[in-house]
């Protein structure tokens, strides 16, 4: 019987593409057949690169002949990721290609350079099928703030993949591809993971160069993968970690082999916990978090515990000041990065008789109404009379939250905490209260805050939908996530819900199946 | 803390340089105040004292060598240009009056 390659891990895609048991064109034509298949009822996709995709696959298919004929040595240095399909979110710019950050005022561009991690991905053999949709300029958290349609969630096709990176999200966990990038300026990267049962980190601040990445709050961005295991998540962070003088806030920190630092025998993977002080910071557990998800939450830490673990509860006290302090300063930092779309230089454009009012009918008509929302409070945080009582304000308090988490990190490991108070949520649910919107992000964006990395990974499923588990990181340390991550996954393989696919996947495959959007939960 | 009024709505989208309709302006009213609400929380915290944090990890100013670095081509940064002329971008008259 054929196995359906689109089933299986990147690292068992890699293990059969060096033994020949496979090509990368095969494994592009399987997930390009999803894709056509089944874009319509999910819209993860902005664009499609067919032609470059299948040039990538070819070229790498030539790279792996020529190491074959070479012998194991050169089969055995190809990087991790020769040949493998990844999905890069549409605020990545490539050369030629759209790049759009779900904006109508990018409608029609196309870059003329290579963000540095599409240089990386490319020297790395990896093969890009497309970009996926996002909330506009990665604003939101339910992709419904995208100009090109909100994208569903393949666990139920009626509610929302989470935001602001659902395309990837909701791409990797219907198996369109094995991998994807995000960016997490707020959760955007970890509350999507948690919502469609996938992996995702979001890096240390510093950790991956923000070169060709279209930009939201330039100090909280950071970009990150999505994969379904946690071993395929540390292979694409490596492709794309490390230091880049293009941009001046990359760190020069050197990058481990994560990879390579996760057993993939699960006794041994397990055993990683033995002895490790996790923090519970009692914070996390918040007003309004569902049942459903406190309950995985906690089971999946006396998982940890059983296993040798230390838990600990922690305090974290300026937690619930972290909602106001982010969107103070994302907004504020937005509304400067946004000033760049004028309508003079690319994107869409509007003449409206003078440079005024040229801006005023190009920036009015092309942005969304979430993001001219945060373009307005950044302004009003940002102006004459109010920058005190704001920003700086905001600026002081983020101080107080990066405290807190230094004075825990000095006495435990790493912290566990929910990634999100809720599983998805219904389409059109919280798209007329900005606020409760806000708050889909209240376990993630203090760790922005701080510039810390956090890894969300499934631990199982309140009312039939995914939950995730956040492990919280000292800066830098995205190793021993990966490594909890991996221990977590160990300790749980045998449960049930690990066999589960996503429920909706074969309404997915309905051509009858309309688009998202156009369904409403009841 | 403050609250906006309709023309101060205004205002402020007027200094973002957006152009919005009257129903976006009337519905901003509302929503940015709900907004503004949620952020007196930050009040109760006695910060006089504390630094700001702009920025999370400690580099010092990066700076590269003072030497010309390849860069895009005129024809590539004019290529997404609604309008040109030449190697310039074309933008209505700004100051009136000359010729």
């Amino acid at each position: 019987m054929a196995t359906d390659l689109t089933r299986l891990h990147a690292h068992e895609m890699g293990a059969l593409l060096r033994a020949g048991d496979t090509t990368s064109s095969e494994l592009l034509e399987a997930h390009l057949a999803v894709i056509e298949r089944q874009d319509h009822a999910l819209n993860a996709w902005q664009s499609t690169d067919v032609a470059g995709a299948r040039a990538a696959a070819a070229t790498a298919d030539t790279g792996i002949a020529r190491a074959r004929r070479e012998g194991s040595a050169a089969l055995a240095v190809l990087p991790p990721l020769h040949g493998i399909p990844v999905a890069l979110k549409d605020l990545v710019v490539t050369a030629g290609q759209p790049s759009t950050a779900g904006s109508r005022i990018l409608e029609g561009y196309r870059g003329v350079y290579d963000a540095h991690i599409a240089e990386r991905l490319a020297a790395a053999g990896a093969v890009i099928p497309g970009k996926t949709n996002m909330d506009e300029f990665a604003m939101g958290s339910s992709t419904e703030h995208c100009a090109w349609g909100p994208v569903a969630n393949p666990w139920d096709l009626s509610r929302v993949p989470g935001g602001s990176s659902g395309g990837s999200a909701a791409a990797v966990a219907a198996y369109h591809v094995p991998l994807g990038i995000g960016t997490d300026t707020g959760g955007s990267i970890r509350q999507p993971a948690a919502l469609t049962g996938t992996v995702g980190l979001r890096p240390t601040y510093g950790r991956v160069s923000r070169y060709g990445i279209i930009a939201f709050a330039s100090s909280l961005d950071q970009v990150g993968p999505f994969a379904r295991d946690v071993r395929d998540a540390a292979l694409l962070l490596g492709a794309i970690a490390g230091h880049d003088p293009r941009d001046s806030t990359s760190a020069p920190v050197p990058v481990p082999d994560y990879a390579a630092a996760l057993p993939t025998d699960d006794d041994e993977a397990a055993s990683v916990v033995r002895g490790m002080r996790l923090g519970l910071p009692r914070q996390y557990f918040v007003a309004g978090m569902e049942p459903g998800v406190e309950a995985r939450v906690r089971e999946a830490v006396a998982a940890l515990a059983a296993a040798g673990a230390e838990i600990v509860d922690v305090d974290l006290p300026h937690t619930d000041y972290g909602l106001a302090t982010y969107y103070i300063i994302a907004p504020a930092e937005a509304s400067a990065n946004l000033a760049r779309y004028d309508g003079i230089r690319y994107g869409h454009s509007i003449r409206g008789g003078d440079v005024l009012a040229d801006y005023l009918a190009t920036r009015g008509s092309g942005f969304g109404a979430e993001v001219k929302r945060r373009i307005m409070l950044g302004t009003y945080a940002l102006s004459a009379g109010y920058y005190d009582a704001y920003y700086l304000k905001a600026l002081k308090v983020r101080t107080l939250i990066k405290g807190d988490f230094d004075t825990a990190f000095q006495t435990v490991d790493a912290l566990v905490a929910p990634t999100s108070p809720t599983v998805a949520f219904g389409v059109g649910a919280r798209m007329d209260d900005p606020v409760a919107m806000y708050l889909s992000d209240a376990c993630t964006l203090p760790v922005n805050v701080a510039g810390l990395a956090g890894l969300s990974v499934p631990c199982g499923l309140s009312e039939g939908l995914p939950v995730g588990l956040q492990f919280i990181g000292k800066p830098f340390d995205e190793l021993t996530l990966f490594r909890l991550g991996r221990a977590y996954e160990a300790l749980t393989a045998d449960a049930s819900w690990r066999g589960q696919e996503p429920t909706d996947l074969a309404l997915l495959d309905d051509p009858a199946t309309p688009a998202p959007g156009s369904r409403r939960v009841t | 803390m403050a609250s906006l009024s309709r023309d101060d709505v205004a205002h402020v989208a007027h200094l973002a340089r957006l152009g919005l309709t009257d129903a976006e302006l009337s519905r901003l009213e509302g929503q940015l105040n709900h907004i503004l609400d949620q952020y007196a929380v930050l009040a109760e915290l006695h910060t006089d004292d504390i630094p700001p944090t702009a920025q999370t990890i400690e580099l010092e100013t990066i700076l590269r060598e003072d030497v010309v670095t390849p860069s895009l081509t005129a024809e590539a940064a004019l290529s997404g240009a609604p309008e040109r002329q030449g190697d310039y971008f074309v933008v209505p008259v700004i100051l009136a009056g000359g010729d």
